[in-house]
Formats: structure tokens, C-alpha cells, sequence
């Protein structure tokens, strides 16, 4: 046993923990503790009184039972007592094991909250801490409602101590996070804002976290920060390096102030103040100076903690990213650490160069490192280090450099590690899909990971290689070739035969004219491989072999004899059987014509978001993938993919199982960009299946419901005799989220229950819905829900169309309706005053900014109805603006992603003609045109 | 089975759930098309330390400090899977990690490895370093720690860790401020005990 420390007293704690530690198996250890556990639970049961000291002992024993991962259910009662002791140690003891173990009893949280708010008014620091530090630790919704109120008082007033003004700011800061709702804004913000000049560093610490969370929520609120964190961390930068005492840490300045305080300022804009903006350039250069500067001491504390004050400093750099000199001086300094010898700054040069790689001020200055990176690749023994290493190439790519990087993932991707070998493969793919200017080599790249990684390409990725294929007739003949001689490997992995299967199904006609690739040939190298694989593939296969029926006449009687067979006709899977006896039908009934538009090469896939994109995003969660994508489209409009118009003819339809298309080549049901209804094209499907077919014109009732929901964001969208579909949603800034519910009326199961988005392509560049798919099986009675993410990027006019598909018993069931997602649903009130409104309104008095509409009222001309619709359309509804009481105007701002709109909207009824007159002013004509149209239906 | 029927009008409440609290963190815009500051908010991740697990290299858990609401059985497995991942890993290897959505910063003390997990966004150095300044604060109060004192005295390794970090943010670097306060405490501790003589002690395990 170790010298027990100081202050100590609880020997039997001690005893108990020798003889726990002693315990020879996981047996003898439970059967000590069961008998502690027994112990403990007869002196709380028993008649005799336990002095405070006893039960702080057996509290603490509980809780290092606890902490042993053992189950307590009792001694809360017996903690809580403690917390009212007035021996502070026995109250310590009680608050940490409230922390350690408390659940939501209500009960509890009651006794607890009062003891709290006892020791919060005893005025005793030591009582105080410990409760603030109870509740930061909890920090539970009822202690969010009972003291939110509170701690803002302690922690502003004047004569609060030091110590606990830091405990109240960080309580009061995790209150903020789990319940925002409950801390109100107010006076005591502007004084928290002043606590960063506060002369007690510790403070200055404390509150500079608050203040980063709360100015993160209302940067308005908090603009004042700015300029005082600045005039802080310029004090700090430039202080000796004893100037700060006890907050210097191995020759550094407040390292953790310094990082708190540029990560405020990353909530923040480039200063507006010169002067400001000045001071924290020079506080940078400073800090990257210091960098080059030679090492005040050898220990790697000097180092780290200097360089997360340097990296965080990088990191406000590129947030800024508006000053092209700071951001090439950050790029060079991580381009000496890339070759550092410790591996946590390669590690770390290598994340942040990630992000310096999206901006255009340092793209260039990035690339100059890539052999430096490949070589990391290449020689970094730690996988975490090469992951960084493979996403900054990611990152850097560009059309320059694309097959150099390619060429290095794919080789790399020989001996890749295999948790994450699945990124790469992506990676790899929409790198040589993007800046493919010879589509030979994106099918080259494409068929190279199948033969190095087959087992991490996900269909994704070969569904891909088949659109772009069937998408670019340039590139078909070399696909069909390049395909037939890699199946010609006695070993292939079976996603090359279903790349190989699809393309030689349409395109094997192009190259049957060479004769060591004749239509015979090429079958029999497929049949070749069909006993090896799985369902899914075999059952494309025969879907090839029916097209072949159609594209080379000659074979037609041999691809017969193998549907015939009793292990086609016969199998035992439903679908393979269905494939073999249709498909053999179809092949003895059809005339020539027939069979040619039925089997007629595949209709060119709409062009959209690359699923793969889609994918690497789940995968790695948003942020990084997205952002680079973007600057890049933004960078290199010539970069393929996205904008090209392809001719849609097809009525794009997510299908439920990859089985149920015709050759299991599904848009993945996202939205869609199809043009809704298109009755051309869709011949092939209606043959075999009815799951998939046009998109169904808008249900009677549809718009008059669309239009309720205007104003509004829950409520019930549709409903008939089967199917009832609900809507809950929510909306922020630009961004909303829409809860969508299916409920099921009927007893019956609907089976390939799938509903789409659909939106136009014109709407698709506006709006940006994300969504994933249902299960197909809906019971009877059940509900199921789905959630949609929405974006908006800029103002858009029309709204999506749900489309829901379902078999009902023996029936097909197809259903569309309009989804209400309207421009309004982005407003953020905005409150003015009379005379504000009025400026703002003759700003606006350009002829296309004001829209205005005259039209009868339509129901009640109701006062009350009437100002909730204009609060419910998202607007601020302005009192006492209008000199004519009897109007109403409302203000506003739509948020898009690109830009926000500011709207100002006048309302007059004229009650006596039963008429309104509706005026919009907003600095957008589509804008005001829009929102008035949507308005004018409310009233 | 019924289906939960509602008029056109009302939302049927009951049949659904609540909507979490925080909208998903959608990308971030891109760094050019900022929006002019006046609506900035570009909801940036709220970024914090998650937890703080304090293990054995023979993987027994020592200390465990979580900065956000989890179930015990979320908690346990958590620290199943990080306690693996981490002690798999090579001695030269790099601090840092990536794991589920979130970063590990970890190092080894002796026995012992101290081990945060932070967001994305967050600094990984500096994380480092808070867990050296929490061994130095352990080291200077125990007098050349070991893990038997974390084991032993392990309320009083919370108590400091309390004074050092609070809701997952740093509250006080200085290492005499938060020695003084936890002196302090001792000090009321001592005043406060009265002597038992050592049979009662041995009397009452």
C-alpha cells in the first residue's frame, strides 16, 4: 500500500481497496465486493444512526465499487444526506458521488437542486465551488431550469471570488449546451463580454470559453468580443515569457488562453475596424514568427504547447481567408513540419494543410508539397498518419495533378491498411471520374480497383462506371473491350463481372466484329464465370444474355438452351427462376421489333450528384469532402460532372431492391432529377414490373393542402383510404429538416413501399433535399417515418413533388403530392422600429424590387387570423409601424446559402370591399414575386 | 391494430417523436462565399472535451470523467473499444487518432495512459498538454505519482481534476491556483475530522 497522502482518514476505504486489489480471480473479486455491498447495505438499513463520517466512507466505498464497473442501485439517499453536512469534506464527497452516479430520479433531483441552493447562497466560496461544480458536472435539464436564472447573477456581481466567477462562467457554459433555452439573455452578457479583460488570468480562461460557445449563437449579441480578445492576445503574444507567471507553461505565454481566445475570434469575420484588423495581423505574424525563432527549451512541452497556439493561429488564418500573405507564410510553416521528426506535427501539418488546400489564395502553394506527401504515404509507419497523408492528396487534386495522384492511391492501395482501404477506393474513384479528360483512363482506373481492392468497391462505385459508360458513347467500345479482356483472367472478382456483364449486354455489339471477341466468344467467357457467383450477379447475367438475344440474332439458340435448362428454369431463387422463364419467353414470342425496342440500349442516365460523393460523405461525415468540392467545382468550371446536360428520357424511379430493375442498376433512391411524368422510354419497365413505372399526377386536394402549409409546419399532408401522410418540420437560417410520416390505415402489409423527391433541375440547384430510403414493407396499422434534410442555396419558385409508390394487396398504389417546402420557410423575423422601417422601405422603391397583389378575401377578414398567418409565414410582425392601424407590415430576412435577402411586406385590407392589397419589397425581383404569390393564398 | 386517426388540422403529437435538439452540422460554406457578417452564424460545431479515461496497460480503468450525458452502457463500450484500439497501438506511434467521429489525444505515463477525446475542430496539442499539466498537478500534490495513488486516492484525483477542468473546458492553467484550492480543502478536512483510534477504523470496513 502507498503513504496514504494528506488530509486522509477513511482507513476502511483503504483496507477495502488492498483487499479488492488481492482478490486472486474476477470470482473472489465479485464475491468481496457482494459482501461489501451487503455490508454497507445493512449499516444504511440499521436502527443505529451513522455519523456523517460513516457514510461519507461507505458513499466513497459505492462509488469506487462503481467505478470498478459494477452496478450500484442504493446509497443515492445516503449521498444526498451528506450534501447538507456542514463538514466539507463530507459534502465533497456527497457532490462527487451525485456526479459520478446520478440518474434523472426526480426525486433525487429535487433533494439534490435544494442542497445546491443552499450551499449557492451560503456565500462560503469552498460551498459555492462545489455546487457549481456539481451542477456543471451533472448539468441535467431541471438543473438548467432551476439555476440558470441564478448563475449569471454570481457570476457578474462584484464581490464574487475569482475561483468561483470561473466555476459560474463554465456551469453556466454547460447549462448553455445542454439547455439554451433556459439561460436568458441579458444585462449580465455585456459584462461577461468584459470579464476578458479581466486582471485574473484564470478568469480571463473560464470566461473566454463562454463566451466562444455563446458568441457562436448570437455573434451580434457579442460582437464586442472582437476587438477586446484582440487587444487580450496581442498583451499575451507580446509578453516576456515570465511576465505571466504562474500562466506560463514551459516559456509559453498562456498557451490555453491564446488558443481559447483565436478560436473566439474564429467565430468571427475579418475585424471591420482597421485598427483591430492591424493588431491581429500583428498578433499572427507574431505567432508565426515565434515559430522560426529557436527553442527556449528542449522539452516537448516548449514545443507542443507553442505550436497549438501556432496551429490554432493557422486555423484562424484559413477561417479568414482573406489575407493571401498569411495564409503562403502558414503553408510554408506546414511544409517544414511535413518533415518534422516528431510525428504528431507531421500528423497535424498534414490535417491542417487539408483545410489551406481549399482555399485559392494557398491551392498552389499546397501542391509544391506532393512528393513530400507521397513520400508520407509511402514511409509513414503509423496508418492514422498515412490517412492524413491520403486525404491532403485528396485535397490537392486538381486537374494538373489528378494522374499522379491516382497513380500513387492506386498503388498505394496495394498494401493499404484494410480499415481504410473502403475511403481510398472512393477516393480514388471520384478523383479519376472528376478530372478524367480521357474517359479510356477513368475505366482503366476504374477496372484497376476492382483487380486491387474488388472486395472494398461498393456498388456505388460500379453502378458509377456503368452511368458514365452508358452516358458517353466515346468511351463504349473501349469499355467493351477493356472489360472482355480483363474477364479473360482466370481469377476475377465478381464485381468486374458485373461491370464486365452490364457493359457487354449493351455494348458487346462493338466489338463482336473481331473475331477473337465474336458474340459466341464473348458468352461464353460470361457463362464462364455464372456458376461462381452470387444471386444478384447471376441474375444480372441473364440479363445480359437476353440482350445478347437481341444484339447478335446468331447465339439467340444457344443463350435459349441455357435458360431452358432445369438449373435455370428450375432454381430454386425466385428471381433467377422469374428471369429464366420470362426472359425465355419473351425470347420465343417476340417478333424482331419487338424484341429490339424492348432490349433497345439503356436511355442515358440523368446527370446528378456522384452517389459515390454521396458515399465518402456519410462515410467521413460532412464537412471536409463537401467544402473541397465545392471550391473545386467553383475553381474549374471545366471540371466534369455536375452542369453537363445530358437528354433525360427516362423516368428515373428508386427501385427497392437492386433485383426488381431490370438489370439491378437502381438509382439510388435519392432525389431524382427527372422530369416528373414521361410516358416514353418506360416500355421496358412496364413489361416485367410495375414498381417502377411513371411518376403519378398530383392527388385531387393537393394544392389546397400545399397551401395550408404555408403558413405553417405540422399538420397532416395527405390522406385517403389507405395511406395517411403526416409532416413535422423545422427550420433554421438556411437550413430545415422535415419529418415525414406514412401511416399505414389499413390491416394489410404495403409491400415496396417507396417514396421519391422529386425535384426539378432547375429547383435541384436551389434547394437541396437529402433523404434516405424507407423500408419497403409498411405493416398494417404501423407508421414509419422519414427524415429530409434540407438546404436551401438560393430563392427558388417551385416545390418539390413527393411521389410514393406502394403495392396494396394485389394493387399498385401511386400517389404524388406537393411537398410544402416554399422560400418562406427560411425566414428569420427581423425586429425594426418605425422609422427604420420606413428608410428601408424607400431603399427598396427600385420598380423590380416591389411586387404587389389586389385580391378578394378568401375567408374571414379576421384581425387575429390574420396576424398569425404573417407570424406563421416567418416574417416579424411590426406593431405601431403603419400610421393606419388597421394594416399590418412585417420584416424579415430569408437566409439562402449564397446570400440572405432582406423583405419588408405591407398588408391592407379594406374590409368594406372585401379585397386586401398586399405589397413585398425585397432586394431580390424572385424574391418578392415569389413570397407575394405565396402570401396572397393565406388570406 | 387502429391506426392513430387525426383530424386534418391537429398534428397527431403523440404518434411522434421529438426533434432532437440541434440541427445536423451541414457542411460549412465554403471559405469565399461567406455571408456578409451581419447573419455570420456559420454554426460552427460546438467543440469541447467529450471524456477523459484514465487505464492501466493491462487495460483496467483508473478514472473516468465524461462531459456528456451518455447511458453507462454507451459509456462502458466506449471505453471497451478506445481502450483497445489504444493499448493495439506502437510506441512511436502518433498521439492522435481518429475514432467514430470524434479525435483521441492520448500518452502513456509510465503505467498509466491518459486519454481525451475531443472534436473535431478542437487542438490537438494543446489537449496533449492539458494532460500533462493534469499529471504534473497529480505529481505535485501526491509527491512523484504513481498509479497506486490514482487507485487509492481516487476521489482526490477527481477533485483535482474538478479544479483543473470543468464541463470539458480548461478552468484554471495555474498550477499553484489549483493546488491552493485543493490544500485548502484538505486543510478544512483535517480541522474538520476528529481522531478515531484505529480499531473503530478497522471496526467499520
Amino acid at each position: 500500500m502507498p503513504a496514504v497522502s494528506k488530509g486522509d482518514g477513511m482507513r476502511g476505504l483503504a483496507v477495502f481497496i488492498s483487499d479488492i486489489r488481492n482478490c486472486k480471480s474476477k470470482e473472489a473479486e465479485i464475491k468481496r465486493i457482494n459482501k461489501e455491498l451487503a455490508n454497507i447495505r445493512s449499516k444504511f438499513k440499521g436502527d443505529k444512526a451513522l455519523d456523517g463520517y460513516s457514510k461519507k466512507k461507505y458513499v466513497c466505498k459505492l462509488l469506487f465499487i462503481f467505478l470498478l464497473g459494477h452496478d450500484i442501485d442504493f446509497g443515492h439517499m445516503e449521498a444526498v444526506n451528506l450534501l447538507s453536512s456542514n463538514r466539507y469534506t463530507e459534502k465533497q464527497i456527497g457532490y462527487l458521488f451525485i456526479s459520478v452516479l446520478v440518474n434523472s430520479n426526480s426525486e433525487l433531483i429535487r433533494l439534490i437542486n435544494n442542497a445546491i441552493k443552499n450551499d449557492l447562497a451560503s456565500r462560503n466560496p469552498t460551498f459555492m465551488g462545489l455546487a457549481l461544480h456539481c451542477i456543471a458536472n451533472v448539468g441535467s435539464r431541471e438543473m438548467a431550469e432551476a439555476f440558470a436564472g441564478e448563475i449569471p447573477k454570481i457570476l457578474v456581481a462584484g464581490d464574487t471570488m475569482d475561483s468561483v466567477k470561473q466555476s459560474a462562467a463554465l456551469c453556466l457554459l454547460r447549462l448553455y449546451r445542454t439547455s439554451p433555452d433556459f439561460v436568458p439573455m441579458g444585462d449580465w452578457t455585456s459584462r461577461v463580454v468584459h470579464l476578458l479583460n479581466d486582471q485574473h488570468l484564470g478568469v480571463v480562461t473560464a470566461a473566454t470559453s463562454l463566451i466562444t460557445t455563446l458568441a457562436q449563437k448570437n455573434p451580434e449579441e457579442f460582437k464586442t468580443s472582437v476587438s477586446l480578445a484582440v487587444s487580450r492576445l496581442s498583451r499575451i503574444v507580446t509578453s516576456a515569457s515570465t511576465d505571466l507567471q504562474d500562466y506560463t507553461y514551459y516559456f509559453v505565454p498562456a498557451p490555453w488562453l491564446s488558443v481559447k481566445l483565436l478560436r473566439l475570434l474564429q467565430c468571427y469575420p475579418p475585424p471591420e475596424d482597421a485598427a483591430v484588423r492591424g493588431r491581429l495581423t500583428e498578433c499572427l505574424e507574431t505567432i508565426l514568427n515565434k515559430a522560426q525563432e529557436p527553442p527556449k527549451s528542449k522539452k516537448v512541452q516548449h514545443s507542443n504547447a507553442k505550436n497549438a497556439v501556432l496551429f490554432e493561429a493557422i486555423s484562424l488564418i484559413i477561417h479568414h481567408d482573406s489575407e493571401p500573405n498569411l495564409l503562403v507564410r502558414a503553408c510554408n510553416q506546414l511544409g517544414q513540419f511535413l518533415q518534422h521528426r516528431e510525428t504528431n506535427l507531421r500528423y497535424l501539418a498534414l490535417e491542417s494543410m487539408c483545410t489551406l488546400a481549399s482555399s485559392e489564395f494557398s491551392h498552389e502553394a499546397v501542391k509544391t508539397h506532393i512528393e513530400t506527401v507521397i513520400n508520407a504515404l509511402k514511409t509513414e509507419r503509423d496508418v492514422s498518419v498515412r490517412q492524413r497523408a491520403v486525404d491532403l492528396l485528396y485535397a490537392m487534386c486538381d486537374r494538373s495533378n489528378a494522374q499522379q495522384i491516382v497513380a500513387e492511391m492506386l498503388n498505394y492501395l496495394e498494401t493499404a491498411d484494410y480499415s481504410i482501404r473502403e475511403e481510398i477506393v472512393l477516393k480514388v474513384a471520384i478523383l479519376a471520374e472528376k478530372y478524367a479528360v480521357d474517359y479510356t483512363w477513368y475505366v482503366d482506373t476504374i477496372l484497376n480497383l476492382i483487380r486491387i481492392a474488388g472486395d472494398y468497391v461498393s456498388e456505388e462505385v460500379w453502378y458509377r462506371v456503368i452511368q458514365i459508360v452508358i452516358n458517353r458513347d466515346d468511351v463504349q467500345g473501349y469499355a467493351a473491350k477493356t472489360v472482355f479482356e480483363a474477364l479473360q483472367a482466370p481469377a476475377c472478382h465478381e464485381n468486374l463481372v458485373k461491370v464486365g456483364g452490364y457493359i457487354l449486354g449493351e455494348f458487346g455489339n462493338l466489338i463482336a466484329g473481331d473475331p477473337r471477341s465474336s458474340p459466341l466468344i464473348q458468352f461464353n467467357l460470361l457463362h464462364s464465370k455464372f456458376h461462381l457467383c452470387s444471386v444478384p450477379t447471376r441474375a444480372l447475367l441473364l440479363s445480359t444474355y437476353i440482350k445478347f438475344v437481341n444484339l447478335f440474332p446468331e447465339i439467340k439458340t444457344t443463350i435459349q438452351d441455357v435458360l431452358r435448362s432445369d438449373s435455370q428454369l428450375k432454381n430454386a431463387d425466385v428471381e433467377l427462376q422469374q428471369r429464366a422463364v420470362e426472359y425465355l419467353r419473351l425470347s420465343t414470342i417476340a417478333s424482331t421489333d419487338i424484341l429490339a425496342t424492348v432490349l433497345e440500349e439503356m436511355p442515358p442516365f440523368p446527370e446528378r450528384e456522384s452517389s459515390i460523393l454521396a458515399k465518402l460523405k456519410k462515410k467521413k461525415g460532412p464537412g471536409t469532402v463537401t467544402d473541397l468540392e465545392e471550391i473545386k467545382k467553383e475553381r474549374n468550371s471545366d471540371v466534369n460532372g455536375g452542369t453537363e446536360s445530358t437528354p433525360v428520357n427516362a423516368s428515373t424511379v428508386s427501385t427497392p431492391s437492386p433485383s426488381a430493375d431490370l438489370l439491378g442498376l437502381g438509382a439510388a433512391p435519392l432525389t431524382s432529377s427527372a422530369p416528373p411524368p414521361s410516358t416514353t422510354g418506360s416500355l421496358l419497365v412496364d413489361v416485367f414490373s410495375d414498381s417502377a413505372s411513371v411518376v403519378a399526377p398530383l392527388a385531387p386536394g393537393s394544392e389546397d393542402n400545399f397551401a395550408r402549409f404555408v403558413c405553417k409546419n405540422n399538420g397532416v399532408l395527405f390522406e385517403n383510404q389507405l395511406l395517411q401522410i403526416g409532416l413535422k418540420s423545422e427550420f433554421r437560417q438556411n437550413l430545415g429538416r422535415m419529418f415525414i410520416f406514412y401511416g399505414n390505415k389499413t390491416s394489410t402489409q404495403f409491400l415496396n413501399f417507396t417514396p421519391t423527391l422529386i425535384c426539378s433541375d432547375e429547383l435541384q440547384s436551389s434547394l437541396n433535399l437529402q433523404t434516405k430510403p424507407v423500408d419497403p414493407t409498411v405493416d398494417g396499422g404501423a407508421q414509419v417515418q422519414q427524415v429530409v434534410n434540407i438546404e436551401c442555396i438560393s430563392d427558388f419558385m417551385e416545390a418539390p413533388i413527393l411521389n410514393i409508390q406502394f403495392r396494396y394487396g394485389g394493387t399498385f398504389q401511386n400517389i404524388s403530392v406537393k411537398l410544402p417546402i416554399t422560400l418562406n420557410k427560411f425566414f428569420q423575423p427581423t425586429e425594426m422600429a418605425s422609422q427604420d422601417f420606413f428608410q428601408r422601405w424607400k431603399q427598396l422603391s427600385n420598380p423590380q424590387q416591389e411586387m404587389q397583389n389586389i385580391f378578394k378575401a378568401k375567408h374571414p377578414m379576421d384581425t387575429e387570423i390574420t396576424k398569425a398567418k404573417i407570424i406563421g409565414f416567418g416574417s416579424a410582425l411590426l406593431e405601431e409601424v403603419d400610421p393606419n392601424p388597421a394594416n399590418f407590415v412585417g420584416a424579415g430576412i430569408i437566409h439562402t446559402k449564397t446570400t440572405q435577402i432582406g423583405c419588408l411586406l405591407r398588408l391592407e385590407p379594406n374590409l368594406q370591399a372585401q379585397m386586401y392589397r398586399l405589397t413585398l419589397r425585397t432586394s431580390k425581383e424572385t424574391v418578392s414575386q415569389r413570397l407575394c404569390e405565396l402570401l396572397s393564398e393565406q388570406f | 391494430m387502429p391506426h392513430p386517426r387525426c383530424g386534418p388540422e391537429d398534428t397527431p403529437e403523440q404518434a411522434w417523436p421529438d426533434f432532437p435538439e440541434e440541427l445536423p452540422d451541414l457542411p460549412p460554406s465554403p471559405g469565399r462565399e461567406k455571408p456578409p457578417w451581419w447573419d455570420v452564424p456559420e454554426a460552427g460545431p460546438m467543440n469541447q472535451m467529450q471524456f477523459m479515461l484514465l487505464f492501466s496497460r493491462q487495460g483496467k480503468l483508473r478514472l473516468q470523467k465524461w462531459y456528456v450525458p451518455l447511458s453507462d452502457k454507451e459509456k462502458k463500450k466506449i471505453t471497451r473499444e478506445l481502450v483497445q484500439t489504444v493499448l493495439a497501438r506502437k510506441p512511436k506511434m502518433c498521439s492522435f487518432l481518429e475514432w467514430r467521429d470524434l479525435k483521441i489525444v492520448y500518452k502513456r505515463y509510465a503505467s498509466l495512459y491518459f486519454c481525451c477525446a475531443i472534436e473535431d475542430q478542437d487542438n490537438e496539442l494543446i489537449t496533449l498538454e492539458i494532460i500533462h499539466r493534469y499529471v504534473e498537478l497529480l505529481d505535485k500534490y501526491f509527491g512523484s505519482v504513481c498509479e497506486l495513488d490514482i487507485i487509492f486516492n481516487f476521489e482526490k484525483a477527481y477533485f483535482i481534476l474538478d479544479e483543473f477542468l470543468l464541463g470539458g473546458e480548461v478552468q484554471e492553467t495555474s498550477k499553484k491556483n489549483v493546488l491552493k484550492a485543493i490544500e485548502q480543502a484538505d486543510l478544512l478536512q483535517e480541522e474538520a475530522e476528529t481522531p478515531r483510534s484505529v480499531l473503530e477504523e478497522i471496526g467499520l470496513t
